[in-house]
């Protein structure tokens, strides 16, 4: 099942799906990212649990400390880079390289900037007083997104690497399930911030 | 061309190291499980022995409390689940008619982070004393100001651990779903891969909770989070939530394999088709179902109010339906059979009784009313004690010897076998029937000591002597398996004339499995065959070369770098009087060389492609006439 069987440009349509090894890929991924889910959901229930003792202690109260301009940014830039992820699939499919560099790079890029503001988020509540012992609400708060922004982190790291792969190996049945699972990660990654943006900063907004 | 035609082979101990051969993975786990099995026997002995007079002073109070943590810890999370994994690892593929798990590397993977996580949770006993606040680790109690050094050891084990669980969850899932044999269906598949499977789904969904509240509690005590501190909005019984709603689910992630060795041998031993063999793999899924519904029985005594209770009340009492289900079915399948008695066959006789008498209490304990009477006294020791050696643990020994000689190539001594049964069935029975009692009579658990003619001293003394009986028969299973091992490689491919696939092929199994992979015409497939008059199965294929992974050191450098990192976490605000120390870990570094000793690895996994090798079609003929 090695890549040298289709080194020739015989490539199938689905690369991703043409080897035993790229189908356990694909359905290991999903079943692990059902794992996910189940982590990222308990994250969800400690936030919830402590959404009502929010202000407590010395902290600022996070509706007048959310910066919401700062945060719809930040997911604009999250979400099209899901649309740059799909567009690298759509050109593996088309069997085009060099398109699937540009736009896994400019997925990584994306993902990047996520990652500075979201930095730059955290430095700005930490002068105003909201750090990680404030409160059990502050430490529930950069524990769910903290661990958001680890995964966007690692899926950066994830595609650079996988860049690196297809320069070097070029597109064949072994690099392609890879690519499609990071792409599948990548899409998880970017639903669990629509559900934060909902949870932690709208309903602060409102509640 | 890439293929890697030469075999990379190692001997010796790098070939253990560098294993990804599913039946050699197998065995390290029943090693390093049987390893700390032994070690949690012995934490259990200590225990029976400081209670076995009132006032006793053998262990003082905070010795017993991480002798008694270290029990409980270690025999669930380093014990019984490696001992299952061994037997998924070893008897799965075989069964379903495959060469090979879905993630090779990953399977090695995942033993090494379990062993070396089991290991650093245990060099605690060594590093500022071992975890003591109970196998649940409940806060405050957990917290800095109650507990010592040793619950930093409880979670960043347990967490190390855990990675490789969940590895190996999904691993069996995908190889279950994605490489059975052609005709091998869902369900003509043998019951232990059915409950294996469901095992694996669960493993899946629950892991990831324990996860979360492991790194809380280590937020907590490590980086000065708030999560269970009172005074800032925190809150002690979000741990218990998530702390159950891993561990209800992981009772039954535990006793379902045991529910399918028993399937397995009681159908071989009676020599007749599992009765109710559909009902059987719904009643499995429905345990599987139920099992994340009820995790507030633990919690009954919290005051979650009438509600709440009524209904995690009732969706316990439900799981006896399913269970009850399966009681029968086995007893209808030895019912008109020919059951003929050795060790294995023992042991599957020997769980049914004893599991029923583990459930019923378990019913008992799910009326809440009730169980603000049972709560936190021996009666509950007893119980889970009931379902979880009378079940599981019978279950694993009746495991261990019907399939030893598939694994290792020999028999197991019969008579030895036999004597380690009646020694384990006594023993068994003796240390915790009567803690049914002491728990009614008020003796409550976790306490390291009892005032004495307070009616207590006679039913501790008699559950210690049982205790110990059960170390005679651990000593005679060991006794077993040297003799054994003395003895050549003997087996037969088939020696209790088997209804599954694991024994259409030589015992023990080559390194690819099966030369062709099997056609399966219908349940019990070898069975079918014999029926028929043949001796082995069709195959599916003709013969032709075999690919198989290379071996490699990866998966226990990336464990060693975690472990590593777990010390330098664990010590980094931790004040050493050596200043070389002191620099090291106070700074981090040592977290962060641990660090990136794994990512290294990963890095070069993912750098360098590994073909693997192919065994020809001449070495497969010449094994045949060897």
């Amino acid at each position: 099942m090695s890549a040298t069987h289709h080194a020739h440009g015989s490539l199938p349509a689905e690369p991703e799906k043409a080897t035993l090894e790229g189908r356990n890929k694909i359905l290991g991924f999903w079943l692990f990212l059902g794992g996910e889910t189940v982590l990222f959901g308990t994250l969800f229930a400690t936030f919830l649990g402590y959404n009502n003792v929010k202000g407590i202690g010395d902290g600022p109260d996070p509706a007048h400390l959310f910066d919401l301009k700062l945060v719809a940014l930040a997911t604009l830039i999250l979400l099209v880079s899901s649309l740059t992820s799909v567009f690298a699939v759509q050109a593996m499919h088309r069997h085009d390289k060099s398109k699937m560099l540009l736009w896994f790079g400019v997925t990584v890029v994306l993902g990047l900037a996520f990652l500075g503001l979201e930095i730059y988020e955290f430095v700005h509540y930490v002068h105003e007083g909201h750090t990680f012992s404030t409160s059990a609400f502050s430490s529930a708060f950069y524990t769910l997104v903290g661990f958001h922004g680890a995964h966007v982190l690692f899926g950066s790291l994830w595609i650079a690497l996988l860049m690196l792969q297809l320069v070097k190996k070029g597109l064949t049945v072994v690099t392609a399930p890879k690519c499609y699972v990071a792409a599948l990660y990548w899409h998880f990654v970017d639903l669990v911030w629509v559900f934060i943006f909902t949870v932690v900063y709208l309903m602060s907004k409102v509640g | 061309m890439a293929h890697a035609h030469t075999v990379k082979r190692y001997t010796g101990l790098m070939d253990w190291l560098t294993t990804v051969d599913h039946k050699k993975i197998g065995i390290l786990y029943l090693i390093g499980g049987g390893l700390f099995f032994l070690l949690g026997g012995l934490e259990a002995i200590l225990i029976r022995i400081q209670l076995m007079y009132p006032q006793n002073d053998f262990l003082d109070a905070s010795t017993y409390n991480q002798v008694l943590t270290m029990h409980g810890t270690t025999m669930i999370f380093l014990a019984v689940m490696p001992i299952i994994f061994a037997f998924m690892n070893a008897i799965i593929p075989l069964q379903i008619g495959a060469r090979d798990v879905a993630y090779p590397f990953v399977n090695a993977v995942g033993f090494w982070m379990f062993f070396l996580g089991g290991l650093l949770l245990n060099v605690s006993w060594f590093f500022n004393g071992a975890p003591d606040a109970g196998w649940t680790s409940y806060v405050p109690l957990a917290n800095n100001e109650y507990s010592g050094k040793g619950v930093d050891f409880y979670v960043l084990g347990l967490q190390i651990a855990g990675i490789g669980t969940l590895a190996g969850g999904i691993n069996f899932l995908v190889t279950i779903i994605n490489m059975r044999a052609p005709g091998m269906t869902f369900m003509r598949m043998p019951l232990f891969t059915w409950t294996s499977f469901i095992t694996s789904a669960l493993i899946l969904f629950a892991f990831p909770a324990i996860t979360v509240g492991l790194v809380l509690l280590m937020f907590e005590r490590l980086f000065s989070a708030n999560y269970f501190d009172v005074a800032a909005g925190g809150n002690i019984v979000l741990w218990q939530h998530i702390f159950w709603i891993f561990g209800h689910p992981e009772v039954y992630i535990l006793i379902l394999p045991a529910f399918g060795i028993i399937s397995e041998i009681v159908s071989t031993f009676a020599r007749k088709r599992l009765f109710g063999y559909s009902a059987m793999v719904f009643a499995t899924a429905l345990i599987g179902f139920l099992g994340f519904m009820v995790w507030v029985h633990h919690m009954f005594t919290t005051g979650l109010g009438p509600i709440g209770n009524a209904i995690f009340s009732i969706a316990t009492m439900l799981i006896a339906i399913p269970t009850g289900i399966k009681i029968f079915n086995w007893i209808f399948t030895m019912w008109g059979g020919q059951y003929s008695f050795n060790t294995a066959s023992l042991f599957a006789a020997g769980f049914i009784p004893t599991f029923v008498m583990g459930g019923v209490t378990g019913v008992m304990l799910a009326a809440p009313a009730a169980d603000w009477q049972y709560h936190d006294s021996y009666f509950v020791v007893a119980h889970f004690h009931y379902v979880i050696v009378g079940g599981l643990v019978f279950g694993l020994l009746a495991g261990l010897h019907y399939w030893w000689p598939k694994m290792f190539g020999r028999m197991l001594n019969e008579t030895i076998g036999k004597f380690s049964f009646w020694t384990f069935f006594i023993g068994f029975h003796m240390t915790f029937l009567v803690q049914h009692f002491l728990g009614l009579w008020g003796m409550p658990r976790r306490i390291f000591t009892f005032l004495e003619n307070q009616g207590l001293d006679e039913l501790n003394f008699i559950s210690t002597i049982g205790a110990l009986l059960m170390g005679v028969s651990t000593i005679a299973i060991l006794v077993n398996i040297a003799v054994t091992q003395m003895k050549p490689r003997n087996a037969p491919a088939d020696p209790w004339d088997g209804r599954t696939l694991e024994w259409s092929i030589p015992s023990p199994a080559p390194e690819y499995n099966f030369k062709q992979i099997p056609l399966v015409r219908g349940l019990d497939a070898l069975f079918k065959e014999k029926i028929e008059g043949k001796k082995e199965m069709t195959p599916a294929e003709p013969l032709g070369p075999i690919h198989m992974p290379s071996p490699s050191i990866l998966p226990f450098t990336m464990s060693i770098g975690l472990f590593i990192a777990g010390f330098g976490f664990m010590y980094a605000r931790w004040d050493f009087d050596n200043g070389f120390l002191d620099a090291i870990f106070g700074h981090y570094i040592v977290a962060g060389a641990g660090l990136l000793i794994t990512l290294v690895s990963m890095l070069l996994r993912s750098v360098f492609d590994d073909h693997g090798y192919h065994i020809e079609v001449e070495e497969l003929e010449k094994e045949v006439h060897a």
